[in-house]
């Protein structure tokens, strides 16, 4: 364990891993709005919206992560201009890794929330609308508060996925878990096998709670019917 | 009836292979087969006519792996090193290895020799034994060919250099030019890639590496390499650790190969192409391979 006493070290697994969970809560965030939004288009009457959406979906989700990313450095900015800092190249390669993270993951969420909505009886949508609703007050006040909540459990799992998936932003240079671990591993071949289960095994101490946490959620918010 | 036949036609072709393999191990066992039985690397080469190399598959004009094929410098040096074994290039196994796993690939006997861009360093030397150097290669910068005010590490203040994640090139620039920007990829070729589209200003990493990729033809004429080396990077090759006679044997295959013109030849074949003249090989360099 002689790595991990070197205080240096310490100081780059731990930041690496902090990167790691603002990773993971930046793109958690808005891929939970931006995939509800999605997943309000996808059942929308209008078909300019519905087909938006789809679009989204199946672009998003059948496209592998790493080439997403791989796009949002060469494609959007390095190509299309979408600059987020132009002097702190961590910072704009941050944001750059969050918006692809959080394209990817809306696509989930967005169909998510819409497998949830499909546990709404039908009769609460017509009920809504012989009161007078209009679609966005159906949505809104009847169907996506108890489609969201039936949901939970399966957002568990998107964020767990997401804060796996967020080791792949290293590879548009963010130093977070994965890279750090290529690095002390490089430094140090007679450690392999150490440094791999401490990393490891801190993203299953940070990840199973967070499971628990979930289900327990799941329980307490899901509707009595 | 039909299996009888099929079985006499398979005893042919076993009879026939069996036939030839025993002919080239006798004509080989001709040539090297002098002195004494050898242990090691030298031993298993004599006596199984086969070596397993690890090379590197990701290096243009190193060890570039292309569909099963693997060429360039580290490739031709591993060939004459074998051939000089008795080890024809049939009878080479070519394994890929990566930064990190080389030492383990020695040491747990998987491969019988590394030659994969291997820089030789005193905590390398615990774990395993050095022949060689066969090249001394020198971390350098790689920048567009009209670019005129990156003329050496010291230029490189708020600048944007890349290169990879955890490599000792990315650590150098980190410590010693703290004021560059530096952009991390996973890979070189993503480094040469955001270079040519101007995302970053240069690249880092050994000259010859980065001589390797401006000779790939896509990139013809629109890099440079500075020239101006600001660290020294001995490329040995690796072997078990202990094995003495063999590093011996291997340095005496290198120091021969410099005199007779193929480790001239080796190179012109591959990263010569990108201009470069070929380097003398400094024999008073070889390791003493304690």
């Amino acid at each position: 364990m002689h790595v991990f006493s070197d205080p240096a070290n310490r100081a780059v697994y731990l930041s690496s891993f902090l990167l790691i969970l603002k990773l993971t809560g930046a793109a958690g965030v808005i891929a939970l709005v931006f995939g509800v939004v999605l997943a309000a288009m996808r059942v929308s009457p209008v078909p300019v919206l519905r087909g938006f959406g789809t679009a989204w979906v199946n672009v998003f989700r059948n496209t592998p992560l790493t080439l997403i990313i791989f796009f949002c450095y060469f494609g959007l900015f390095v190509n299309l201009g979408v600059t987020y800092s132009d002097d702190d190249i961590d910072l704009n390669n941050f944001w750059l890794g969050v918006t692809g993270l959080a394209a990817y993951t809306a696509a989930f969420v967005c169909e998510t929330v819409r497998s949830g909505i499909n546990t709404v009886p039908a009769g609460q949508a017509d009920a809504a609308r012989a009161l007078g609703m209009t679609f966005g007050q159906t949505l809104r006040l009847v169907v996506l508060p108890q489609a969201t909540r039936s949901v939970v459990a399966p957002f568990g799992s998107i964020l767990i996925a997401l804060a796996k998936n967020a080791t792949i932003v290293g590879t548009i240079g963010v130093l977070e878990s994965a890279s750090v671990m290529r690095q002390l591993i490089n430094d140090n071949g007679d450690a392999v096998i150490p440094i791999f289960l401490v990393f490891a095994g801190t993203f299953v101490a940070l990840l199973v709670p967070t499971g628990y946490l979930f289900g327990w959620l799941a329980k307490r918010l899901a509707v009595r019917r | 009836m039909r299996l009888s036949r099929t079985l006499a036609v398979l005893t042919g072709l076993a009879l026939a292979l069996g036939f030839s393999g025993a002919c080239g191990g006798g004509s080989g066992g001709g040539s090297g087969g002098s002195g004494p039985a050898q242990t090691g690397v030298v031993g298993k080469a004599q006596q199984s006519r086969k070596l397993v190399i690890g090379v590197k598959a990701d290096q243009p004009g190193l060890g570039l792996q292309t569909g099963s094929r693997y060429e360039g410098f580290d490739i031709e040096i591993a060939k004459i090193v074998a051939k000089d074994l008795g080890v024809d290039e049939s009878g080479i196994e070519w394994k890929t290895t990566t930064t990190p796993n080389r030492e383990a690939f020695i040491q747990q006997g998987t491969v019988d020799l590394v030659v994969a861009t291997y820089t030789i360093n005193d905590e390398r030397k615990k774990k395993v034994s050095f022949a060689g150097p066969y090249y001394v290669a020198g971390q350098d910068l790689l920048v567009k060919t009209d670019n005129a005010d990156i003329t050496g590490p010291e230029a490189l203040d708020g600048k944007k250099v890349c290169s990879v994640t955890g490599s000792t090139p990315a650590k150098r620039i980190q410590t010693e030019h703290p004021k560059a920007h530096l952009q991390l990829f996973d890979a070189y070729s993503k480094c040469v890639e955001a270079l040519g589209q101007g995302s970053v200003d240069a690249v880092t990493t050994d000259d010859i590496i980065l001589a390797g990729y401006a000779a790939q033809p896509q990139f013809a004429g629109k890099f440079k390499v500075v020239g101006k080396p600001f660290s020294t990077e001995p490329y040995g090759i690796g072997l078990k650790k202990g094995d003495k006679s063999s590093c011996e044997k291997i340095n005496a295959i290198l120091t021969a190969a410099a005199s007779d013109g193929r480790y001239k030849a080796a190179w012109d074949a591959t990263l010569g192409r990108s201009g470069k003249p070929a380097p003398t090989l400094d024999t008073s360099k070889l390791t003493s391979c304690e």
